[in-house]
């Protein structure tokens, strides 16, 4: 009958939400009051705007692509529920997490990690990277500082690494593939 | 029936004269003749001892109950560094490291498409918690203080506790709120009283004289009126005529506090309103420096007043707040380089709030002044610490900006508060442009630096 408690009753479906998450109740308290320090005017969800208040995500390259992925395609707000399952993409792996054949993957598996990158790069979700794509992306991430023809360059050189079917594009298979093992362990924040 | 009310009527009437009569002599004997003289009876101190065992035993009560106890932090006399929990524990490694972290070891630091995941995962981070948007909210506290608007995750916990908040309650507004009020109008009435009257004498050394006096009682005054318990520091580098005094910015009361341990010229620009009565009546007394709201736009024009006046030695040093707004006094952010660059001594000044007692900062968003000053004097005590810091001077090959980092670290030491690189004024504009670019040039830096060693070779 603490706090604690009574401030976890405030978050809907609270407990459905750690369960897919795996996020503990003073994750979910933090997180719950981070959702409502972001929406300013207490609407009870998040619009682009609200991300883009953020300053260090604003001076992030890639800025408005993560914003992106929070949106679902055609929804402009993003609820509380769907917050917390986008950022459980970055917990931690779950190492001692039994295999069980039938539950769903977890969010924070390797390959949901990969999953989220892939969608930063693949832009109109067709479900592969196009040269277009990752030109796009290399010009976030290096903008003023390269020459048109080293971004060029680069990203032939890397669709001829990665690109094993030769359709000029980069799966998500050819993706993970290129993708380091050690990258999951890069690839959290610690919440 | 009516004869029976009088002799009662006159009785209430004794009894609210004999009241009012010792409420004031109270008053004047406590409060007003210490702050003409500048002396104390130590009631404040003896205050702020008796809050620290009531938070105390509020603790005790917490800690009773089903909770986990929290731990209460003895940031109160330490200038230690204190950082808020955060929900991030970030990964302080450079750009460069985590690229080739990210990479096999051995492999050739060439445009990898995992890269993306450094910057993913610093959007991320900085989604869920970020440095900037958490200086401009109010401090968390540790453990509740008893005062509803610093109740964040403490709720109902037991009906004793809630006892204890019910007569904090009553005294704060009861009592103090009153006294307070009464004090703060004293102080303000003397204030643009007085200096009109010194206006009248002739400059000269005796004018001086009398503006300090008269500054330096009426401020004392509006320090008792918020129950401020200052403690000063290092008073042998106060600040002398001919220099800038730079302090860190948090609330309009620390022009109060500064001001009621020394003298200074004021900047600022021209308000309407009672703040333009009291600017108006100031400036009769002593030089301060007041501009038009169409001057603060002119650089030339303000960097040439500022430096007409530092010229003249007969003239106070000047109080200027560089950081150009309120922050929430858990950190430091960047100094306008306008006062550094002038080329005159500079006074740096550190000032840290203590939360426990009250929260000086002044979130100019969510609450209007007046808002603010109710709060303030509905608070416990407002506690202080000012640290003075021996005076620096720009150095050869130094430029202003990198003289006001300089000046700015060393706040930030001396204060146990978060040196940080950004820009106060990101409180209500955009990001610039120059911030993203610092990134992608860190990046290409990664990627072209290396590809010119292949080439090389």
């Amino acid at each position: 009958m603490g706090s604690t408690s009574s401030t976890l009753l405030k978050i809907p479906n609270v407990e459905v939400l750690m369960q897919e998450t795996g996020f503990s109740p003073a994750h979910m308290i933090r997180l719950h009051d981070r959702f409502k320090a972001l929406d300013k005017e207490g609407r009870g969800h998040l619009c682009p705007q609200d991300f883009g208040a953020i300053k260090e995500l604003a001076m992030n390259p890639i800025g408005d692509r993560i914003i992106g992925a929070f949106f679902c395609p055609g929804k402009e707000t993003v609820d509380f529920h769907t917050f917390v399952k986008i950022l459980a993409h970055f917990r931690p792996v779950d190492k001692n997490r039994p295999k069980e054949p039938n539950s769903p993957e977890p969010i924070n598996s390797r390959s949901n990690k990969l999953r989220f990158a892939f969608q930063l790069y693949d832009q109109d979700k067709d479900g592969k990277i196009s040269r277009d794509e990752l030109l796009k992306v290399l010009q976030a991430m290096l903008g003023m500082q390269v020459t048109e023809e080293q971004l060029e360059s680069i990203a032939d050189r890397t669709i001829q690494e990665a690109d094993l079917d030769r359709d000029d594009a980069i799966s998500f298979e050819e993706f993970r593939k290129v993708s380091p093992e050690i990258l999951h362990s890069r690839c959290f924040i610690k919440v | 029936m009516e004869s029976y009310l009088f002799p009662f009527d006159s009785l209430i009437c004794m009894l609210l004269g004999i009241s009012f009569t010792v409420w004031f002599t109270l008053l004047l004997v406590f409060i007003i003749v210490p702050a003409i003289f500048g002396v104390s009876f130590g009631i404040r101190r003896l205050y702020m001892k008796s809050l620290i065992k009531l938070f105390e035993v509020s603790e005790l009560m917490l800690s009773m109950s089903s909770l986990p106890p929290t731990s209460y932090l003895h940031h109160h006399h330490n200038p230690a560094l204190f950082f808020p929990p955060g929900i991030i524990a970030k990964e302080p490694l450079s750009l460069e490291q985590e690229i080739q972290d990210m990479r096999r070891g051995g492999a050739e630091p060439e445009f990898d498409m995992s890269d993306i995941f450094y910057f993913c995962r610093r959007g991320v981070e900085s989604i869920v918690d970020d440095e900037v948007t958490k200086r401009f909210t109010a401090e968390e506290l540790e453990s509740w203080n008893l005062l509803t608007r610093s109740n964040y995750n403490f709720h109902h916990i037991s009906t004793q506790l809630t006892a204890l908040w019910g007569v904090g309650v009553l005294i704060r507004y009861g009592f103090l709120l009153p006294l307070r009020v009464t004090l703060a109008f004293t102080g303000v009435g003397l204030l643009v009283v007085l200096t009109s009257i010194v206006g009248l004498f002739p400059n000269g050394r005796m004018k001086s004289y009398l503006s300090d006096k008269v500054h330096l009682m009426c401020y004392r005054i509006c320090v008792r009126a918020l129950t401020a318990i200052i403690t000063y520091h290092d008073r042998e580098n106060k600040p002398k005529n001919g220099g800038i005094c730079v302090a860190n910015h948090t609330s309009p009361i620390d022009v109060i506090i500064l001001a009621s341990d020394g003298c200074y010229a004021m900047v600022g620009q021209v308000h309407g309103g009672l703040i333009g009565v009291i600017q108006r009546a100031m400036v009769k007394a002593c030089p301060h420096i007041w501009f038009e709201r169409s001057e603060v736009k002119d650089r030339h024009l303000v960097a040439k007043r500022l430096s007409d006046h530092v010229a003249d030695k007969s003239k106070l040093p000047i109080l200027i707040f560089p950081e150009g707004t309120c922050i929430n006094n858990t950190s430091v952010m960047m100094f306008k380089k306008g006062s550094f660059e002038i080329g005159c001594t500079v006074y740096p000044v550190a000032i840290k709030y203590d939360p426990r007692f009250g929260d000086a900062f002044w979130n100019s968003s969510k609450f209007g002044m007046v808002n603010y000053l109710l709060h303030m004097m509905s608070s416990w005590a407002i506690v202080c610490s000012v640290w003075y810091l021996p005076p620096m001077s720009r150095m050869e090959g130094e430029d202003a900006v990198q003289f006001a980092n300089r000046v700015k670290a060393a706040i930030a030491r001396k204060g146990g508060l978060a040196d940080l690189l950004w820009d106060g004024g990101l409180k209500r504009g955009k990001v610039k442009e120059v911030f993203k670019e610092e990134q992608q040039k860190l990046y290409s830096k990664v990627l072209v630096g290396s590809s010119e060693d292949c080439s090389r070779s």
